[in-house]
């Protein structure tokens, strides 16, 4: 039985095209300010102060962060919303502002950071104006989601949704929270915050944008895509429950983890560091559920590109979720922070977790946005898949390498007492690593090319299609 | 502690440690159900075919998580985390930071102060000397003089003879141990524009730089109204103020008329930042005799 209602596809298939858009822009950007670092010469500073590695870093951020990242959720969160709570969305209109209001936020950023326009705290650099418009976008989308929940056909609220409820709701908090300052000036705004204090909740909202925004949400579309794409049952609803409550209930205190070592008070430092260590296993609980639900079905990644795509994000996910916990051990941080260690880091989890997994659905829904089941290309997915991995892997090796030799000159001592080496010769060596990782960067960066003229393909002479609700007593029969 | 403003964020802050790890026990506990018979789907169905198994949670996951929630437990028993509580090795970052630098200071301490008693010139003709002076001007300050101490716009090249603040040793021991902070006033209000280009063509006839002969002959006289009292009468500055001399070709900040006449019109501030405290008196010697040598090279 089917109704004459269909699911709002129109919005999720803007995001999802703005997606591709947008990781295209916020990866050349990335591959520019990585050239930038082996070249110095590119940041052009005949021609100003606009495209200095300075002014673009926030810009690459924000871009990959926010509008590919930011992009991918809400086309993913309000596709699976609908579909497993067997309803349409709630207040489409309302639903539409969210994606206007987004891509007006985005292109306020592209053009203010460049100028300089900062707040200076890293990931919130935008100014108070846009800040308020966000927080108004972000609201909206709560209102929609939640309103979706709400209205619901079935008993239970699957468990993707859990995800992207807690991230929403926490990115709103973290937001309103970080964001509070007293405006001077249309363009210039001072923190709410002071001292040691403004740098606490700077990493507070910092680490848990990774762990909502960049973690929770994405762990409710792997919930959705990874049983669909593999057409396997969740390995076990237990596992999600227990892995769900503590990880949203972990993450909150892990912050003081990118403040070892400062004015930070010691019991804070600690308390970062414990419940860093024990995030290792909320964040596998997550690992394991997406990566077990292909036993039986194992035989589907050797022919499923989308597939590779989902579980090679997994096993990423996995390895930057032990990475991290490690590196927040002060003794090891004393060594890999402030080095490309952290930079390595953080990109294992961008590209090799949020990037990829965000692919793989992207790849699942562009075709179901037209009416069809495939992609114009399954080998150029398959291609993208190859490209992507080995430019990860150049770029999470080189950085590695980078980090650790970084933090092993500076801390190298002569018989007397005086460092081995001077900073500038720390970063003579490491331009060989950063020259492998720009050559990673535009690799990652070519895979979204593929992807790009592969959705164009796709798209290309097809209607938009809205697909009809399911009732979900149609779905039990 | 002093981290707290009063006694109730202390309990406040310990209430909330050990709530979220309580929690974590309970999650554990409540799920921890092992699994006899086959595994069944847990019986929701969601967009068609979306259905999920009940497996129990991995026993080495669960272990993983145990191990962690343990460690957390005896870390924060052993060192300063649960509220305003010290933990019990006594451990503090500013203690270990207190005795990594005693252990420093005894064991390389001697290494520096065997030199403190010799002069300068007979320090930088020690290579050993040498050699550490040149680390720790690398370390120090290579940022600002760069690497060879030929210095950049705006931070003075080390290597010639020409010195603002004055090249003796004692002078240059002065500089590092206290700073410098090295004051242009701007006198666009004082001299206006056409005032502060005339000045400009007047300094830099003093190099014999080109400049417009009847500008200088102005500027002559609005320099002596003006400029002569850190400059002196003839240009060629003040050591004891910093002031440079404007007669000897070397220009901080260029000698373009552009820059002059930024530099007359906004003013500079150069500043030098206090090394002795944080050096101490012996390192501070052995930088004195490294930066010293390095224009006295031919009276080695």
């Amino acid at each position: 039985m089917q109704s004459q209602a269909t699911y709002n596809y129109k919005v999720v298939r803007q995001f999802s095209i703005m997606t591709v858009v947008w990781g295209i822009v916020g990866m050349l950007v990335g591959v520019i300010i990585a050239a930038q670092l082996a070249y110095p010469a590119l940041n052009l500073s005949e021609l100003g102060e606009w495209f200095h590695f300075g002014r673009l870093r926030p810009l690459h951020t924000n871009a990959v962060i926010f509008a590919f990242g930011g992009c991918a959720l809400f086309a993913t969160s309000y596709y699976v919303v609908q579909r497993t709570c067997h309803t349409t969305l709630f207040l489409p209109k309302l639903a539409a502002f969210t994606f206007w209001g987004w891509q007006v936020v985005i292109v306020l950023a592209a053009i203010t950071l460049p100028l300089g326009f900062t707040a200076g705290k890293e990931y919130a650099e935008l100014e108070w104006p846009i800040d308020l418009l966000i927080a108004v976008v972000w609201v909206s989308y709560a209102i929609v989601f939640f309103g979706t929940i709400a209205k619901r056909k079935t008993s239970h609220i699957y468990v993707a949704n859990w995800f992207f409820g807690a991230f929403i709701l926490t990115v709103a908090l973290l937001h309103i929270v970080n964001s509070a300052a007293l405006p001077v000036s249309l363009t210039k705004s001072y923190s709410a915050y002071a001292g040691a204090q403004d740098a606490m909740i700077q990493w507070w909202y910092g680490h848990n944008a990774v762990g909502f925004f960049l973690t929770a949400g994405f762990l409710g579309m792997m919930y959705y895509f990874v049983p669909k794409q593999a057409d396997r049952p969740v390995y076990s609803y237990r596992l999600s429950v227990v892995h769900f409550w503590a990880l949203i209930f972990t993450y909150m205190w892990a912050g003081p983890h990118h403040l070892h070592y400062t004015a930070l008070p010691d019991w804070t430092q600690s308390i970062g560091m414990v419940f860093s260590l024990i995030l290792l296993a909320p964040s596998w609980g997550g690992m394991i559920n997406g990566i077990m639900t292909l036993s039986g079905a194992w035989h589907k990644l050797r022919t499923d590109p989308i597939l590779k795509f989902l579980i090679t994000s997994l096993s990423f996910y996995g390895m930057s979720t032990f990475e991290g916990p490690m590196m927040s051990i002060k003794t090891v941080n004393a060594l890999s922070h402030y080095t490309d260690w952290t930079v390595g880091h953080v990109h294992s989890g961008a590209l090799g977790w949020v990037a990829m997994i965000s692919i793989g659905a992207m790849y699942y829904l562009i075709p179901r946005m037209y009416g069809k089941t495939e992609m114009y290309s399954t080998k150029l997915i398959t291609t993208h898949f190859w490209v992507a991995t080995i430019g990860i892997v150049l770029y999470i090796a080189s950085m590695w390498i980078a980090g650790v030799m970084q933090g092993l000159m500076w801390r190298a001592t002569n018989p007397d007492g005086t460092l081995t080496y001077s900073f500038i010769e720390s970063v003579k060596a490491s331009y060989p690593f950063w020259t492998i990782r720009l050559a990673g960067g535009v690799l990652f960066l070519g895979g979204m090319l593929i992807m790009f003229y592969n959705m164009i393909k796709t798209i290309a002479g097809q209607q938009a299609y809205e697909a009809p609700v399911l009732s979900p007593a149609a779905a039990h029969a | 502690m002093a981290d707290f403003v009063s006694g109730f964020w202390n309990v406040y802050v310990m209430g909330l440690v050990a709530l979220s790890l309580l929690f974590c026990l309970f999650i554990l506990l409540s799920n921890n159900k092992r699994q006899s018979g086959p595994v069944a789907l847990h019986g929701h169905v969601w967009d068609e075919n979306l259905a999920e198994y009940n497996n129990p949670l991995p026993r080495w996951w669960l272990y993983l998580f145990w191990i962690t929630l343990i460690f957390g437990v005896v870390y924060l028993v052993m060192y300063p985390g649960f509220g305003a509580k010290p933990g019990i090795l006594g451990w503090s970052s500013v203690g270990q930071y207190k005795l990594e630098q005693a252990r420093a200071a005894e064991r390389y301490g001697p290494i520096f102060a065997k030199y403190s008693q010799m002069d300068v010139a007979a320090v930088a003709a020690d290579p050993e000397a040498q050699g550490m002076g040149q680390r720790l001007f690398l370390t120090y300050c290579s940022q600002c003089h760069g690497s060879a101490a030929t210095g950049a716009r705006g931070f003075p090249n080390l290597t010639d003879k020409i010195w603002h603040w004055g090249g003796e040793p004692g002078t240059i021991k002065e500089t590092i141990v206290g700073g410098r902070m090295g004051v242009m006033t701007p006198f666009g209000g004082v001299l206006g524009g056409e005032g502060v280009k005339d000045v400009t063509h007047y300094v830099r006839s003093l190099s014999n730089l080109a400049h417009d002969s009847l500008r200088a002959q102005r500027g002559a006289e609005l320099f002596a109204q003006n400029c002569t009292a850190c400059h002196g009468a003839d240009g060629t500055g003040n050591p004891m103020l910093g002031a440079p001399d404007l007669t000897d070709g070397y220009w901080l900040w260029g000698s373009s008329e552009a820059s002059i006449i930024e530099t007359v019109t906004n003013g500079r501030m150069n500043q030098m930042p206090a090394f002795g405290e944080f050096l101490g008196e012996d390192k501070v010697h052995l930088l004195t005799a490294y930066i010293w040598s390095l224009s006295n090279k031919q009276d080695k």
